[in-house]
């Protein structure tokens, strides 16, 4: 199945399939005002199965909050219907005003000005932990 | 800038260093009686702790400095909302070292990327408060001579008290360590420290129930306080404070050279009538506190 080519805009492929819309909410797509087009469940030699988003504008991504919903997400920007770019995203080491604390006894809980951030503690199982508590992110 | 806001950011190497100088800060206290000379330390309690307060601000006198700040939020700023970090950027001008307490946890780490001068956290809720740690391993190197092969019995509240952690994760650095981790069910050590210190590092523990039939093996008992603070009803407080109590009857199967400490203060986990024991090392660990703050004061402070 082929659906159209873009000439300039951003392919997020191997994404987990299944994992497509809630990377289209989190990054706000539906407001984005050009053509999206979401692919579920598109056949892959690498995963089997996987989902694919294609924006039709070139934008400013937050790889950090791409990375941690998806580590394995392969970012291409395309111009004048050339590849330019390709990114691979990792597990961000930190993230900031992505996660919340739930620990109400943490000091992010009584100064809500502070940012929350949280550190990777634990790559295997994907472990995030708040840098003021250490309480596990939930 | 150098702050310490939890003990696993000390290497060994540190630690050992610490320990070094405080043993020579004992041997030779003239030595050190001028190190801070025209240095002010601030001591930020956000919560009473007096004997912890009066440890670092000793500590620092006897260097030759001089003690400023609060010791409870009422009498603080903070009473009016000012947040920890404008507090810290604040008294940093005045100070040129900084000790904080306080009930949140995170509370030091806010005040150590706030400050322009090193912060000491002196305990953040039930989470870190490192000097506490340094305090129980120098205990241990001057009462059994250093670290090694030792049986340490841990008794009481293993769930919520913060010194039980980190003075588990800090020991377990040492080789030859076996725990003994005595308590109810209800406040036994929580899962992360098995995970993340035990397992891993192939430590040997087990958890007991019973006090007195764990007793004969131990070479270290370290007693906790059964924290009313740390519960969110008083009547499970009421039903396991008492469960753990060290009495002389109970020391009849201990080892004749057991340490038997305590980070204080006391409610009635040990009875009075063990003060008088030469194994009840205690108020010693009380003055050991103030010897490895002077250490510790020294070496952020780079004198
Ligand atoms: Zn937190």
């Amino acid at each position: 199945m082929v659906i159209g080519q873009i000439t300039d805009g951003i392919v997020l492929d191997h994404i987990t399939a299944g994992r497509g819309m809630e990377i289209y909410r989190t990054l706000g797509l539906g407001s984005l005002g050009c053509t999206v087009a979401m692919i579920n469940n598109a056949e892959s030699t690498k995963m089997g199965r996987k989902d694919i988003i294609k924006i039709g504008k070139i934008i400013d991504l937050d790889f950090t909050v791409l990375g941690y919903i998806d580590p394995g997400i392969t970012v291409n920007v395309i111009r004048d219907g050339k590849l330019v770019k390709r990114d691979h995203l990792t597990l961000p080491e930190r993230l900031i005003n992505v996660l919340k604390c739930k620990n109400p006894r943490c000091i992010t809980s009584s100064e809500q000005e502070l940012d929350q951030v949280f550190r990777l503690a634990d790559t295997q199982t994907r472990t995030y932990r708040c840098v003021y508590c250490d309480s596990k992110a939930k | 800038m150098r702050s310490l806001t939890d003990i696993k950011e000390l290497t060994v190497g540190e630690i050992d260093g610490l320990i070094e100088t405080a043993l020579d800060i004992i041997a030779n206290p003239k030595k050190y009686e001028q190190r801070c000379d025209h240095k002010k330390m601030a001591t930020l309690f956000y919560e009473p702790s007096t004997r912890t307060r009066l440890s670092f601000e000793s500590a620092m006198i006897e260097l030759g400095g001089n003690a400023i700040g609060f010791s409870s939020a009422d009498a603080s700023s903070a009473a009016k909302g000012e947040s920890v970090a404008d507090t810290i950027k604040t008294v940093a001008c005045f100070a040129d070292i900084i000790a904080i307490r306080h009930p949140k946890e995170g509370a030091a780490h806010v005040a150590a990327i706030n400050s322009p001068v090193p912060v000491i956290n002196a305990g953040d809720g039930g989470h870190n408060h490192p000097t506490q740690t340094l305090t129980d391993l120098l205990t241990i190197k001057r009462e059994k001579g250093g670290f090694e092969n030792l049986t340490v019995g841990i008794c009481g509240d293993l769930k919520f008290g913060r010194t039980v952690h980190s003075l588990i994760s800090a020991l377990s650095r040492y080789g030859g360590i076996k725990y003994v981790l005595i308590s109810p069910e209800e406040l036994c050590v929580p899962e992360y420290v098995k995970d993340e210190t035990l397992i891993p590092g192939g430590i040997p523990f087990e958890e007991v129930r019973d006090l007195e039939k764990a007793m004969p093996e131990l070479d270290i008992l370290y007693m906790t306080r059964v924290q009313k603070e740390r519960f969110f009803n008083e009547a499970d407080y009421l039903r396991l404070k008492d469960t753990y109590i060290l009495t002389p009857d109970k020391l009849k199967e201990a080892k004749p050279d057991l340490c038997i400490m305590h980070p204080l203060p006391r409610v009635n986990e040990i009875s009075v009538a063990i003060d008088s024991d030469s194994r009840a090392c205690y108020f010693r660990q009380v003055q050991n506190g103030k010897f490895i703050r002077m250490a510790l004061i020294m070496k952020l402070l780079g004198v």
